[in-house]
This record gives structure tokens, sequence and C-alpha cells, in this order.
């Protein structure tokens, strides 16, 4: 009962930020479209997609080698563990 | 209700008590905060003159900075007496002890800004006594919402190894919010043309993640403190 | 569940193989031309960024709340997920800027809140990590807090209006452009719970083994 009487509360509180939030601070900023950077600032966008795509395989593929060889590193020591206990 | 208040009174008497006794929190927070002051200064005043508009960054940076220091070490006390058990065995609301650490924690920073805030306004020329009443909320706010979260952190930290070094790491990303309103709030009272409209926006944004930091600390506290 | 591991690691591989072609087929967008292209990937990494601070701040409420020690271990995978994946949307985002904006950065609400919720992310994992016995239970308040930034990051485009394009874009996208992306998001989100199954395997066996060393030191 306690709980929900706080879950209650968190929502009011949520609730009060709202108006705070629905008010602009900021004025909207100038965007600047890519043909109007200097030349020299460009640089040509298929470099851009490559790097984007490669560093997402490279991260993928590093995160699940990483979980691979921590999961059988771990098993090792739980069987261990456990044939010791027999 | 009033048995709440009671024992969050009791527990701020017991801490000032100790605090008066010794002088140790406020006097080195106070003398941290000025050496922040200062090393800012090395950094960013350019033959003699410091640039407009930094002392709002300034004085925050060095609220925050001093106000990790004093949380780590008002639990580090209780730590070493070992009387933080003592304090969560009283027969008492964990909610009503957390309430009294914050003021306890509220108290201090207060004071310690007492002397702060001239100090950066003498230093960096920031105009303090245009909005009095404005720059006191977004102090008092701004202070409450980092000192919600930092009582928090510091009481669960004690049960922590390298608990020094963890608890800004873990503080500053999540206070982040009410550093924003609170530097964004206090630079648009100090620059050249003040924004009083702007500064009473961010005080209200402020206000609202105060209200969401001291409910969501006032409800967590009691499950992580519970062995 | 273990089982459907594997296979779901394979279909998400399989389909981001295809991934390239579908995106290369799609037109180009008429403004931002081929660099629009990184959006394929740095949606669905986004949107799951968020999900992972949703599934930690939900696994931890559970954990400190209702007292479920294995929803500590879903906390932990998705927490480290939450930083893999946040990884991949502060990399593909700024790339993208670069061309479209004309910077790599800019301190608009949704990237510097998104920065902060990589932050927390990134003090969560040291802390579990170095913070030795005690640091669950904190990690899970400090998963709470993380939490509060999602729906503030989801909103802040709409309401500050920013050079960040507008929640409002995805739903309204033209067919050609709405293939590659729903199935580049399915990809993500197969590898995404893959992935999570996996690494919170990983951290109940980890339990397992320190309860089993504590057995044997009090045997």
């Amino acid at each position: 009962m306690r709980h929900w009487l706080r879950v209650c509360v968190l929502i009011l509180a949520l609730g009060a930020a709202a108006p705070a939030l629905a008010l602009q601070p900021q004025p909207p900023k100038e965007f600047v479209p890519v043909d109007e950077v200097p030349p020299g600032e460009q640089i040509p966008a298929i470099n851009m997609v490559a790097a984007a795509y490669g560093f997402v395989w490279v991260a993928v593929l590093g995160y699940v080698w990483s979980i691979a060889r921590r999961l059988k590193h771990v098993e090792s020591e739980l069987s261990d563990l456990e044939s010791r206990r027999k | 209700m009033s048995g709440f208040f009671r024992v969050a009174w009791q527990v701020v008497r017991k801490d000032m008590t100790v605090e008066v006794r010794s002088k140790e929190i406020v006097l080195t927070t106070l003398l941290f905060a000025v050496s922040v002051v200062l090393i800012f200064s090395f950094a960013i005043v350019r033959e003699g003159r410091a640039p407009d508009d930094v002392a709002a960054g300034i004085l925050w940076v060095a609220i925050s900075f001093a106000g990790t220091l004093a949380m780590g070490r008002t639990f580090e006390r209780e730590r070493y007496n070992d009387t933080l058990r003592a304090l969560l065995l009283a027969p008492a609301d964990r909610p009503a002890i957390y309430a009294g650490k914050l003021l306890g924690l509220l108290l201090l920073l207060g004071l310690v800004e007492i002397i702060l805030v001239p100090l950066v306004a003498l230093l960096f020329n920031a105009p303090i006594l245009a909005f009095p009443g404005k720059l006191i909320t977004l102090l008092i706010a701004g202070t409450l919402g980092f000192a919600a979260v930092g009582t928090l952190f510091a009481a669960m930290l004690v049960r922590v190894r390298s608990r020094d070094t963890l608890l800004p790491v873990l503080l500053y990303p999540i206070t982040v919010p009410v550093m924003i309103c609170g530097v964004r709030g206090t630079a648009a009272l100090f620059q050249a043309t003040p924004d009083e409209p702007l500064a009473r926006l961010w005080i209200a944004i402020l206000i609202a993640w105060d209200v969401i930091f001291v409910t969501l600390s006032l409800w967590t506290f009691e499950p992580v403190m519970t062995e | 569940m273990r089982k459907l591991t594997t296979p779901f690691i394979g279909l998400s591989a399989g389909m981001l193989f295809v991934a390239p072609w579908l995106i290369n087929m799609a037109p180009f967008e008429s403004t931002m031309g081929l660099v629009q292209k990184i959006f394929y990937f740095h949606f669905p990494a986004a949107i799951l960024f968020l999900v992972s601070a949703i599934v930690c701040g939900i696994a931890s409420i559970r954990f400190l709340f209702f007292k479920k020690a294995s929803a500590d271990a879903w906390a932990i995978a998705s927490a480290e997920l939450g930083l893999l994946f946040g990884a991949l949307t502060l990399v593909t985002g700024p790339l993208w800027a670069r061309k479209a904006w004309g910077v790599w950065w800019v301190w608009d609400p949704r990237l510097t809140m998104s920065l902060v919720l990589f932050l927390i992310f990134a003090a969560y994992t040291i802390l579990r990590k170095f913070g030795g016995p005690g640091s669950d239970k904190l990690a899970a308040g400090m998963a709470l807090f993380g939490m509060l930034n999602v729906p503030f990051i989801y909103v802040s485009v709409n309401i500050w209006r920013t050079l960040h394009p507008m929640t409002s874009v995805v739903p309204t996208l033209p067919t050609e452009f709405g293939i590659p992306l729903w199935f580049c998001f399915a990809a993500f989100t197969m590898l995404f719970i893959a992935l999570l199954n996996l690494r919170a395997t990983l951290a109940l066996q980890q339990a397992r083994i320190e309860a089993l060393y504590l057995d044997e030191d009090e045997a």
C-alpha cells in the first residue's frame, strides 16, 4: 500500500515537471546546410558512412567475442568447482 | 507525521552538535571551495581581468566540488565511529533519518555558500545584489537537488570499497540536470542585461528536478540501507 | 532460454549482413545525400540505448523493492548493453552530424543528456567492477536515477527544437526508407535480446560461483 502511495507521489512529481518543460528556454538555433560549410571543412560522406558502419561492426563483434570468452571461463570454473564438491 | 519531523530534527541536532564542537567539515569544505575558486581564477584570468559571464559557472563548480567533500566527510565520520549502524538500529523511520542527514548537510553547505558567494562576486564582478530573492532561491534549490542525491549515495557508499573516488564518479552524472539549471539560471541573473523570465524558467525546472530527486531518494533510502 | 540464444544471434547476424544491401537499395535522401544512410544504424542503436536504461531500471526496482535476487543479473546485463549501444549511438551520431550540421557535436539537450546517460552507465559498470560487496544495492539506486533521463532524452527534441530531428520523423517516413529502417531495427532488437540473455546468464553463473566459494569457506 505504501509503495503505491509513493508511486503516486512520484507520478505527481513528474506531472509537476511537465509544465516547466513545456516552455522553451532556448530559441531555435540556425541550421547550417552542408553546402554552406567552407569547402576545406568538407569530408567525403562515404568515409563517414564507412566509419559509422565499420565501428558498429567492430564494436558488436568485439562485445560478442568478449562475452563468449568470459562465459567459457566462468563455465570451466563452475564445472571445476562442482567436480571438487563431489 | 510529527514523528517524522521529530526524528529528522534529532538527527540534525546530533550532527550539528558534533560539528559545532569540531568545526572540521565546515572549515575544510570552505577552504576547499576557496581553493577551487582560486585555481579557476588562474585558469581563466587574462591580463588581470576575468572574462565576463564566468562567475555563475565557477560558483556552481565550487559548490559541487565542496559539496562532494562535505558529503563524504559526514558519512566517513559516522563510519569511523561506527555510529551509522546505531543510527539505523534506532526505532525510527529510515526516511526520517535520511531527511535529517540531508537537512544537516544543507545547513553546512549553506554556511559555506554564505562566504563563497560574496567571494566569487567580489573576484569575478558578479552583481549578486541585483536579484537577491531569485539568486537565493536558485542557490537553495540547486544545493537541495545536489545534496538530496549526494546524501543518498554517500550513505550507500559507506559499505563499499574505494568510496572516496566513487562518490564523485557516481554523483556528477546524475546531478547534471540540477547543475545545468543552476548555472543557466544564475548566468541569466549575472549577465550584463539580466534576463528575469529566463531565470524564473530555470528555477521552475530546477524545482521540478528537486521534487523528483527528493521523492526518489526518500523512496530508495529504506531498501538500500536495509541489510 | 539458453538454447534460443544461438539461433537468435545467428539470425540477427544474418540480417545485419543483408542490411547493407537493403540500405544500399534505399533512395538517397534529398538534402543530406549519402550520409543519411547512417540513420539506419543510428536510430536502432539509440532506441535500444534507451531501452537498456529502462530494462536496467525495472530490473533494479525488482531487485530493490521486491527482493528478487536474480533481477540483479538482468540489471548488470542491460547496463553493459547500454554501454555498448550508447557507444554505437554516440559514435555514429557525430559522424553523421559532421556532414549534416557541419560540426561533430552540439550541446543540445538530447545530445547532452545522452552523453550523461552514457556516463551513468559507465559509472554503474565501474561501481559493479570495483565496488566489491555491498555495491549491488547502490548500483540499483544508481540505475533508478539513470532511468529518469530516458523520458527526458526522448521528448527533449520536441520541446527545444534544436538541430536534432524530432521524434515525429520516424513514423512519417516513406516506405522506401521505412523498409530498411525497420529491417535494421528488427535485427538490432534480436541482437539486443540475445546479448542480454547471454550476459545475464554470465552474471547468474558468476553469482553461483561466488555462492559455491562461500559454501567452501564455511565447510
